[in-house]
């Protein structure tokens, strides 16, 4: 939820618990009932990408941190799901017929012939799991060590992690062998012998997907509500006086951007699992940059906003290249446009400035604010 | 080379230079312990540069400012701040997307690092001191509101308050009392008189009634050098000091 100090600590309780109960409800009832398989899949891979715009909420939002490289990490989550589901699709038996049986396809029209150290370890599950947060976390980490120690901010921060988002797809794309190059790792079939490209496997991880985004959410409202959140705000403001009030700015401006890091990771694991393949197409400057509109048109301040942000934009795109293909990259500009110009706060800021006052003005008694004050200041937004 | 003194600050031989410049040129001062010390100058006689230099904001070209025996011009700002060096900016730099409650909240010396912030809980201590001092800085009645709509003056209280919830024991101050109306310039001269019980406070000031009432010690700045020191009575009647600044 939006910022709201003068709403005081209960209303914001019973506004955040309420939001997040009904996104669960909607997202646990209402669209299993409505959608059929292949419709809620779909919602299913939107809502990895929810992962990212929580992410961006705390680190762009909450920070100011704004970060044009998130791709980086959904990738690389995604691509240790894909490794372990790869290595298991390609069992000696399944892959008698290649040259050097039991390593990936893709290794073996490559003329590799055996499995690279860095493959070994995805063997084992558990390894696996700590691998989809543990990497991206650990990239951010030197990432930001490297940056925010030296006091690399703003723009230039952005532009850097643009260029690594770069770095990271021209490297999977050259280093075929080893990666999958520009195709990614595609043909996978079962976790732990259970196939995951059945309908019945698909609903069971929409779920699965849908409780970890609802942990992530509860997750990052508690980050949010910490101290902690509140010197991520401030130093969004006054990064000097967070200074000069005795903290090391640039350990929080890491921890946020890990933790970003690590949420993205989740989703982009959620993602492979899901569509059953992950390419350096999510990885890039452009998916990245999609990212970063799903959390602006929902609202860069608002958690919630931001997930439902990324489910409408997908939904939208969805519907619009089925019927007109190459107009969805306009739109999608003219949405960011859009975005900026006229409504900053995204969809959870005009949700704010005009359905809450409404919505709130029975129990205004009880609250004591004026329900026909705007919560946030419009000029705030835009700076 | 600097030894060790008994001074809480020794400033000496203290020299920055941008690009050939010399904002600040061969300075040497000290601060007692419960001293309250006014430096006044005109402008761009490098005052506020002395107080970046102290507080970190700005690194040295040369020579040393010793806090308590400790060197200052190697550490990080937070460093200095955990030492016991407060820092009050010229404009009001409060935290605007924050209540008045928070904004002190946050300067409350507990649970500096990312995970100590993380786990912060605000307990009976904290609620307690925050009360205490909004009380002190005449801000009880705003706690729950947005810094941001403070008044001036109110905002430059609030910045004061962040500084003693910190509880430094030197206490820097840039123009406190600058922009301010004559009463809130008379409740900030009591609230200044209030707080330096038990600490060193440095302040930059324009306001010469402000400085007598104040000062126990006048240091007068002019292009980046000492142009005179001791008690403000003997600045004033200093003639070089009549000239360059107090005779305008």
């Amino acid at each position: 939820m939006t910022r709201n100090p003068q709403n005081g600590l209960l209303g914001r309780i019973d506004g955040d618990v309420a939001g997040i109960l009904l996104l669960a409800a909607l997202l646990v009832v209402v669209l299993p009932l409505g959608l059929d398989i292949f419709r809620l899949n779909m919602v299913g891979k939107y809502l990895t990408y929810a992962f990212v715009a929580l992410g961006l909420v705390l680190c762009w939002g909450s920070a100011g941190i704004l970060s044009l490289g998130q791709g980086i990490f959904f990738g690389i989550g995604g691509y240790c799901m894909a490794m372990f589901l790869k290595l298991e699709a390609s069992s000696p038996e399944a892959t008698k017929i290649q040259s050097t049986p039991g390593i990936p396809d893709f290794m073996d029209w490559n003329q590799l012939t055996a499995l690279p150290w860095f493959w070994e370890p995805f063997h084992s599950l558990t390894f696996s799991i700590v691998a989809v947060v543990a990497v991206p976390a650990l990239l951010a980490f030197i990432v930001g060590l490297a940056m925010f120690k030296r006091r690399v901010g703003g723009v230039y921060f952005a532009i850097i992690t643009q260029a690594f988002a770069a770095i990271l797809t021209i490297l999977i794309v050259g280093q075929q062998g080893y990666t999958g190059g520009i195709n990614g790792i595609t043909d996978l079939r079962t976790l732990k012998g259970w196939d995951i490209r059945t309908d019945e496997a698909k609903l069971v991880l929409y779920f699965v997907n849908a409780a970890l985004l609802i942990g992530c959410i509860l997750l990052c409202l508690y980050v949010r509500r910490s101290k902690l959140g509140r010197i991520l705000v401030a130093l969004r403001d006054k990064e000097d006086r967070v200074r000069f009030s005795g903290y090391d700015v640039a350990n929080f401006k890491i921890f946020v951007f890990c933790f970003a890091a690590a949420l993205s990771a989740v989703g982009g694991a959620m993602f492979t699992l899901q569509v059953g393949f992950m390419s350096p197409s999510f990885v890039g400057i452009v998916p990245s940059i999609e990212m970063v509109i799903y959390c602006a048109v929902g609202g860069r301040l608002s958690l919630l906003g931001a997930v439902y942000g990324t489910l409408l934009v997908n939904w939208a795109k969805t519907m619009l290249s089925e019927s007109f293909p190459e107009l969805w990259l306009f739109a999608m500009g003219a949405l960011f446009i859009g975005v900026v110009m006229v409504f900053p706060n995204g969809l959870a800021g005009l949700y704010q400035q005009y359905i809450a006052p409404r919505l709130r003005r029975p129990t205004v008694g009880r609250t004591t604010i004026p329900a026909a004050a705007p919560i946030i200041p419009p000029h705030t937004a835009a700076d | 080379m600097a030894n060790n003194t008994d001074y809480l600050l020794a400033v000496e031989g203290l020299t920055v230079s941008f690009d050939g410049f010399k904002a600040v040129n061969d300075l040497s001062f000290y601060v007692d312990s419960n001293e309250i010390h006014v430096i006044i100058g005109p402008n761009g006689a490098g005052k506020t540069t002395v107080l970046d230099l102290i507080c970190g904001r700005t690194k040295a070209s040369g020579g040393s400012i010793k806090f308590r025996n400790k060197e200052l011009t190697a550490m990080k700002e937070h460093q200095i701040v955990t030492a016991g060096v407060g820092r009050k900016f010229q404009n009001p730099s409060i935290y605007d997307d924050l209540t008045v409650f928070e904004n002190l909240e946050i300067s409350y010396p507990r649970g500096r690092s990312v995970f100590g912030a993380l786990a912060f809980k605000r307990d009976a201590a904290v609620r307690e001191r925050v009360a205490e001092i909004a009380e002190m800085i005449f801000l009880s009645d705003h706690l729950d509101q947005r810094a941001e709509y403070l008044s001036h003056g109110q905002k430059q209280w609030l910045e004061i308050g962040m500084l003693l919830i910190q509880d430094p024991e030197l206490l820097m101050l840039d123009e406190p009392v600058a922009g301010m109306s004559v009463n809130e310039r008379k409740k900030t001269a009591e609230l200044l008189n209030r707080i330096i019980q038990n600490r060193s406070v440095l302040v930059i000031e324009h306001d010469m009634k402000f400085v007598e009432d104040i000062a126990h010690r006048v240091t007068v700045l002019h292009q980046g050098k000492i142009l005179s020191e001791g008690s403000m009575e003997r600045v004033k009647n200093d003639p070089k000091v009549v000239e360059v600044y107090l005779g305008h």
